[in-house]
């Protein structure tokens, strides 16, 4: 009954999901501005249909290799936290499933600390596990200091 | 109940800013009935609506100021400073206990039953008799009709039918218990104020210009629509883009029309964001008269344009730098009345506050008929501080000298008042104009006053910006903040210097420092700088080099994410017409990036101008010369009358003493170092030095050059004869004390002239 839907992503060959109600819109991030002094894991700024999105790059912040740049062009879902527009871009968004948060298993201890804290949990599927990320500490979460790429 | 206290709150400062300007003009000007009227209502509406939200403390304030107030309007009372400055203090205190009902929710603890005792004597005193008299019954019985609150307070009763006139109107008051406050009489809506008008019969006209009639919009939802317009004005200019790019018709008509739609739809947007400046300027009268009050001057303040309207992000920017320059003018501009007396003036200081618009800006300007600026003593304070040093500050110009007291860290109050002269003075109003992207100047004329010229921009939501290129990218810089675009190339004339390490641009003799762009960004440049913004923030100016200016564009200034927000050097992002993002440069941002350059290249070029300037004046001639085998020895040339080679055969000895003829003289000649010899044979070099009444000659074993170098002392005296060990051409040399052997050669003149000529040798 309380079923909840989730937008399924893949990074890096890993199977994510996001709460489908935090998610706007699915887009090619396309020209994009690069934001010189920013912390590493932001791609930069574009305009989608008037809004200035912020690309973020979920490889990046999840502490993954960067994208072979032959790879099929990277899709990226578009959130909105505190107001601002954010782009997350990931390798592919593949569909949308509805499962009962019920079934939502925490997070093993061995977790990376970098996973810990933006994941509240997983999900056993029948073809792999499922990791929930919690958008907003992803997005937020970590950065907000720049001196990384200054 | 939260939302009516919300409410009123609004209504409630509204109200009390309206009777802050009325009632500073009603005690200028106690004739003027419609002042005295408005405030009067003012301050009845508000004890109604607090006895409706059972807000006692409150009530029992605006009662007994109301009392006094209706002691004024049927003139039993004469109007005095005291007993205006008696309603002012009622009126700050409601402001008091309304801002901690804003916080709290309900009314904070307190006494106020020593000013309302104040106001009460006031009363009182005017008509003690009457005041029993007046606490009869008839009135309460009215009062008890239509607001049962005012049972509780027998004093009041004195209004008479004026009071049965505000009853009356009091039914849709409680009603609705926000009150219209700022919208009576003619304009408001709630016909029920009409009786009033009744009263205030001879000033009906209400000759306060109170507007159309209006609604509250909630300031978000402004917001909101103007940046949903902007919004529209990028999708427009992008689709006249496309549309020009399409060599085909169809579309170009209803484009048309969406575009002067648009622009017609943004320019209505923009207005709801315009205020008169008279908002900003509310505070003022009240100030001024306190100030007055303080400071022992009478000060008379006209203010003109009020309605002049503005940006209502801006009206917030310039509320406290405009208060600051009111402030600055009527402690330091403006004399005491003695001396404006003394001067001739009229002993009530002028504050002239006048506002209008100009171009895409607007301007204000604020006059006083004080003292005007002291050059002398700024100059002097400036040079004290550490702001220039002596040598600028004495060529500089009076209106050079006169902006020295907007540098950061200057204040010329000789006491520190209360009121103004703690040193956060013009540097801080000049940063927060700047950074509006305004302007300012004085102009000053001693003995008859100031003006100083404030100048910025309608509105902070569109700006105009260069587009520039750096690492490749583009970036929007706001035109405000640069000063001068300057070209560079291999073959121009603007040379790049370097000064320990920091690049410098000589522009028209001026040293200024540079920073290229690409890397504060952290970037590499992708291309050779062709262009200099010239940029000023604050008293920073310095260069930018930047990559290519490829256009200016009116910018919709658009904020950052959070995550972004953090860098410094952008100030937001914004569309251009072909869709694509740039980040703004933020001026003050990229100077704190510079951060210490500025200051490092300053201190540079200060260096290098003492080397210059006041190295130059220091530059002394000196005359070195070898004596025995020590260090050389350095003799101020100046002192010295000639240069002579004496034949050794000429020079005559008497023991450990010398002579020589010279000119007919016999002149002695000392040695400069203990055990000094002469020369065996040819000729004696001798530094001649000529006194007042004689001469003497100094041996030296060779004369080896003369230099011209600074006077810089390092090591004392170790030994008479000898100043000190200076650093000459990189070695050291000890300076000679000629005064030493002037003395010396006074005592063998003496010998001379008894024991020496007695001995018949010196005199050969």
């Amino acid at each position: 009954m309380s079923a909840r839907d989730y937008v399924t992503l893949r990074v890096g060959g890993h199977l994510f999901g996001l709460d489908a109600l935090v998610v706007h819109d699915v887009f090619y991030p396309r020209n994009i501005t690069p934001v010189p002094l920013a912390p590493p894991e932001i791609i930069g700024v574009l305009n989608l249909r008037g809004r200035i999105v912020t690309a973020v790059c979920a490889r990046a912040r999840l502490a993954m290799k960067p994208r072979d740049p032959t790879a099929r062009p990277a899709k990226a879902v578009g959130l909105e936290l505190g107001g601002d527009h954010y782009g997350l871009v990931v390798d592919e968004v593949e569909s949308v499933v509805k499962l009962d948060p019920i079934d939502l298993i925490p997070p093993p201890d061995n977790l990376p600390v970098r996973w810990a804290e933006i994941i509240p949990g997983v999900f056993r599927l029948p073809e792999g596990l499922l990791v929930v990320l919690d958008a907003s500490k992803l997005i937020t979460g970590g950065t907000g200091h720049y001196g990384a790429a200054a | 109940m939260d939302d009516l206290i919300a409410d009123f709150l609004v209504e409630a400062h509204e109200g009390l800013e309206v009777i802050d300007v009325e009632l500073v003009r009603f005690e200028a000007r106690p004739e003027d009935r419609a002042a005295l009227d408005k405030i009067f209502r003012l301050v009845h509406t508000l004890k109604g609506a607090c006895g409706f939200l059972g807000l006692g403390r409150l009530e029992a304030i605006a009662h007994a100021g109301e009392t006094l107030l209706g002691r004024f309007r049927d003139g039993r009372l004469q109007v005095s400073s005291q007993a205006v400055t008696a309603v002012l203090s009622a009126i700050d205190r409601i402001k008091m206990i309304l801002d901690g009902l804003g916080d709290l929710g309900r009314e904070p603890e307190g006494d106020d039953t020593a000013l309302i005792r104040a106001l009460e004597a006031f009363s009182d005193g005017a008509a003690p008799s009457e005041q029993s008299a007046v606490a009869a019954e008839p009135e309460p019985l009215a009062a008890d009709v239509a607001a049962p609150e005012r049972t509780l307070r027998p004093g009041e009763v004195s209004l008479e039918e004026l009071e049965a006139a505000f009853l009356a109107a009091e039914g849709p008051v409680f009603g609705a218990p926000a009150p219209p406050v700022e919208t009576p009489a003619a304009a408001s809506p709630a016909a029920a104020f009409e009786p009033d008008q009744t009263d205030s019969a001879p000033e009906a006209p209400v000759s306060e210009s109170l507007g159309p009639q209006t609604i509250r919009v909630g300031v978000d939802v402004l917001e909101d629509m103007m940046t949903l317009v902007s919004e529209l004005v990028l999708t427009r200019n992008q689709l006249l883009q496309l549309n020009r790019g399409r060599g085909d018709e169809t579309f170009t008509p209803p484009l048309q029309r969406l575009s002067s739609i648009t622009g017609e739809l943004q320019d209505s947007v923009m207005k709801t964001r315009m205020q008169p400046i008279g908002q900003a300027w509310k505070k003022l009268p009240r100030l001024v008269r306190d100030l007055s009050g303080e400071l022992g001057k009478p000060i008379e303040l006209v203010m003109e344009g009020e309605a002049t309207e503005l940006d209502r992000q801006v009206l917030e920017q310039i509320r406290d730098p405009l208060t600051h320059m009111v402030r600055n003018s009527a402690d330091h501009g403006l004399e005491g009345p003695e001396a404006r007396r003394a001067a001739g003036k009229p002993e009530a200081g002028l504050i002239h506050l006048s506002a209008y618009h100009e171009g895409g800006a607007i301007v204000i300007r604020l006059r006083d008929d004080g003292r005007g600026l002291d050059t002398a003593r700024i100059r002097e304070k400036a040079i004290e501080k550490g702001i220039v040093g002596r040598a600028e500050a004495e060529t500089m110009t009076e209106a050079q000298v006169h902006r020295l007291i907007f540098a950061p860290g200057f204040s010329t109050a000789v006491v520190v008042t209360n009121v103004s002269g703690r040193g956060v003075g013009m540097d801080v109003v000049r940063s927060n104009i700047e950074q509006i992207g305004g302007q300012i100047e004085l102009q000053s004329t001693l003995g008859q006053g100031c003006v100083v010229t404030v100048k910025i921009p309608l509105t902070l939501a569109i700006v105009s910006a260069l587009i520039i290129r750096a690492a490749g990218e583009r970036f929007a810089v706001p035109q405000a903040s640069v000063q001068e675009l300057v070209k560079v190339s291999a073959d121009s004339d603007h040379r790049f210097e370097e000064i320990e390490h920091v690049r410098m641009l000589r522009l028209r003799e001026q040293l200024i420092p540079l920073i290229d762009l690409s890397e504060e960004l952290g970037r590499e440049r992708r291309h050779e700088a062709k262009f200099v913004l010239i940029m000023r923030v604050g008293a920073h100016r310095f260069g930018v080099l930047v990559e290519e200016v490829i256009d200016t564009e009116e910018i919709v200034v658009k904020p950052l994410a959070s995550v972004l927000r953090t860098i410094p050097v952008f100030s937001g992002a914004t569309l251009l017409g072909d869709g694509s993002v740039v980040l703004i440069i933020d001026p003050n941002g990229l100077s704190d990036r510079a951060g210490d350059m500025p200051a490092r290249a300053q201190k540079a070029i200060d260096e290098a101008a003492v080397w210059t300037e006041a190295e130059a004046a220091e530059l002394v001639s000196l005359l070195i010369v070898r004596v025995g085998a020590g260090a050389l020895k350095a003799v101020e040339l100046s002192r010295i009358t000639r240069l002579e080679q004496a034949p050794v055969t000429t020079i005559q000895r008497i023991g450990d003493r010398a002579a020589v003829d010279y000119r007919g003289k016999l002149m002695p000649v000392l040695t400069i170092e203990d055990g000094q010899r002469f020369m065996e044979s040819g000729s004696q070099p001798l530094l001649v030095v000529q006194g007042m009444l004689y001469a003497m000659g100094l041996a030296v074993d060779q004369i080896v050059d003369v230099v011209g170098a600074k006077l810089d002392i390092e090591l004392t005296a170790s030994r008479p004869g000898v100043r000190g060990v200076a650093l000459i051409n990189g070695r050291a040399t000890e300076l000679l004390d000629l005064d030493h052997f002037m003395l010396l050669a006074l005592a063998e003149h003496a010998k001379g002239a008894t024991g020496g000529d007695a001995d018949g040798r010196i005199a050969a």
